[in-house]
């Protein structure tokens, strides 16, 4: 997804991600592991569900209760982590933090995820836009 | 009444502040507040003055503290009608709850005794009881409300219902929905009952006169930081004769006569014996300074002001249709709100884009939802330097809605 693209487009993907979430659900079937996250400073509660094949993610979702940030973005983590090996799914993280902190960063690998490149401006919610993506980095850094 | 204008010049933070580029409106007076300059000024002159330990020297500065530090209490005692000797400076009104916890419950309580609470409890009025109800076996029941509140005749109910009550802790004025209770109509009732009152008085010894004699609660706490005095210290007012008898919680310097090798010791009388190691002295000196503060402006017309400011922006929410008030009668400087369909904290981060700081979340008292019927509220505070222009940037804000995502796209 191109960084051109404008701020009404960025808003509806947010809105879309957050009123409509794609993996926002328990998992279906077995062999998930679960990560839960809460902030301390927001209501987020959330579960995030991954399921690992050797060194790929197969699918991940995620159920509880989060902002419009939170939810969207740890919606929009879900759909890309899908398909990835782990060290593309690290190196999309890193990208993505770099981001939050408004430090030099690829976007190529970010995809829809730069819609959330303006969360530093409301910096209090850096925590829900990553909340979703610190799970991600939690199951994957012990595994080999 | 006290000339606002007069009063805000004297806060360094009411001077000309943005957040988000835009003039500061500071609304979350309920979490902490501004200091006064003079406050500032107070603790700096301990720094660059009289720097030096209380009760451990025999050279002038450290008799300048001990006076200092002497001083501070009197006013103290003075601002809230208790002895002298009944005061006793904490950290804040955390520990001086966490200080009749351990100080008085550990000693006092056994398995089934109950500490009656109620749902809308802040943590650090539920917590440390939880730990007590740990260690002896008593058990933590929970008062009924009555559309929200904790009144004389749910607390006479509560009693019907359990035997065995040893302690009731309750919060004066509530830091989620502002109701204040009958805090000396409920401790008639609790010493019928031969039990203990507890007051948290953390929301409401900075907005109105607290008369500790006169309510008659064994108990009282708060802390500085919400009342312009600054942060790391609080207060623990106890009845006299309870202090006496109450454990220490920290030991150390400073609160003992003397020691032996035998492993016995002897505690200074109260309120020294719970002031353990070094005093925060600037910051006592500072609360010091903060009640001479309030008391000047009067702590009537504070309460006034409050008022007048929560009845005028009551009047110019109800108008706003989408959003629901929680507490339109509390009247005590807090107004707990929700936009329909919108998250506490995204409604926040919009006022926060605007430079409007509120409050969102359970506001530490993560039971409320019970009481509410909602996970989350947005809470706006004031004290006694808001103004009616404030209330009016905030409600023009509230009126004028917009996208949450406002806040992320529209700087």
């Amino acid at each position: 997804m191109p960084i051109s693209l404008t701020n009404e487009m960025m808003r509806a993907v947010i809105m879309d991600h957050s009123s409509n979430p794609n993996n926002k659900h328990l998992p279906k079937g077995d062999g998930y592991e679960k990560i839960h996250m809460h902030s301390d400073n927001c209501i987020d509660d959330i579960d995030v569900y991954f399921k690992l094949d050797n060194d790929k993610v197969i699918d991940s979702c995620f159920e509880g209760v989060a902002c419009t940030i939170s939810l969207s973005s740890t919606d929009i983590m879900c759909d890309l982590i899908k398909g990835k090996s782990k060290k593309e799914a690290l190196y999309m993280i890193e990208q993505y933090e770099h981001m939050m902190h408004e430090e030099p960063f690829d976007e190529d690998v970010l995809d829809e995820a730069i819609v959330f490149i303006n969360t530093s401006k409301q910096a209090a919610r850096i925590r829900c836009a990553t909340i979703g993506w610190n799970a991600a980095k939690e199951v994957l850094k012990d595994r080999k | 009444m006290y000339n606002i204008d007069e009063v805000r010049k004297q806060f360094p933070m009411l001077n000309n502040k943005k957040m988000q580029g835009k003039p500061l409106v500071f609304l979350d007076n309920a979490s902490t507040t501004f200091k006064p300059q003079r406050v500032i000024d107070k603790m700096n002159y301990y720094y660059t003055e009289i720097n030096s330990n209380s009760h451990r020297g025999d050279y002038d500065l450290c008799y300048l503290v001990d006076n200092e530090v002497s001083k501070a209490r009197e006013l103290v005692a003075n601002f809230v009608n208790a002895d002298v000797n009944e005061v006793v400076f904490t950290a804040g009104d955390t520990e001086a709850l966490n200080l009749i916890a351990y100080g008085y419950c550990l000693d006092n309580l056994k398995k089934d005794d109950v500490i009656l609470l109620s749902l809308s409890e802040h943590a650090s009025n539920v917590l440390p009881w939880y730990r007590i109800c740990e260690l002896t076996g008593a058990k933590v029941e929970f008062i009924e409300l009555e559309n929200g509140r904790v009144t004389v005749k749910t607390v006479r109910k509560a009693f019907e219902k359990q035997r065995n009550v040893k302690l009731v802790a309750l919060a004066a004025v509530g830091n989620v929905l502002g109701y204040a209770i009958d805090v000396k109509g409920i401790t008639k009732v609790v010493h019928e009952h031969n039990a203990i009152m507890v007051v948290d008085g953390a929301q409401s010894v900075p907005h109105q006169v607290t008369d500790f004699k006169d309510l008659d609660c064994d108990f009282l706490t708060f802390s500085g930081h919400k009342m312009c005095a600054p942060n790391g210290v609080g207060v623990l007012v106890g009845k006299k004769e309870l202090l006496d008898k109450m454990s220490t919680f920290h030991l150390g310097g400073g609160m003992n006569v003397k020691f032996f090798p035998s492993g016995e010791y002897i505690p200074s009388e109260a309120p020294i014996k719970f002031e353990a190691g070094t005093l925060n002295i600037p910051a006592i000196m500072g609360l010091g300074e903060a009640v001479k503060f309030l008391h000047e402006l009067g702590m009537e017309n504070i309460h006034k002001h409050d008022e007048e400011l929560f009845d005028y922006a009551i009047k110019e929410l109800e108008n706003c249709d989408d959003i629901v008030i929680y507490n339109k009668d509390s009247r005590n400087g807090i107004i707990s709100f929700n936009r329909k369909g919108v998250f506490a904290q995204d409604e926040a981060t919009l006022l926060n884009s605007k430079g409007i700081a509120v409050r969102s979340g359970q506001h530490c008292a993560k039971m409320i939802d019970e009481v509410i019927g909602a996970p989350a509220t947005v809470r706006l505070s004031t004290y006694l330097y808001t103004t009616k222009e404030e209330i009016d940037a905030f409600v023009n804000e509230i009126k004028n809605g917009g996208d949450i995502l406002d806040a992320y796209f529209f700087n």
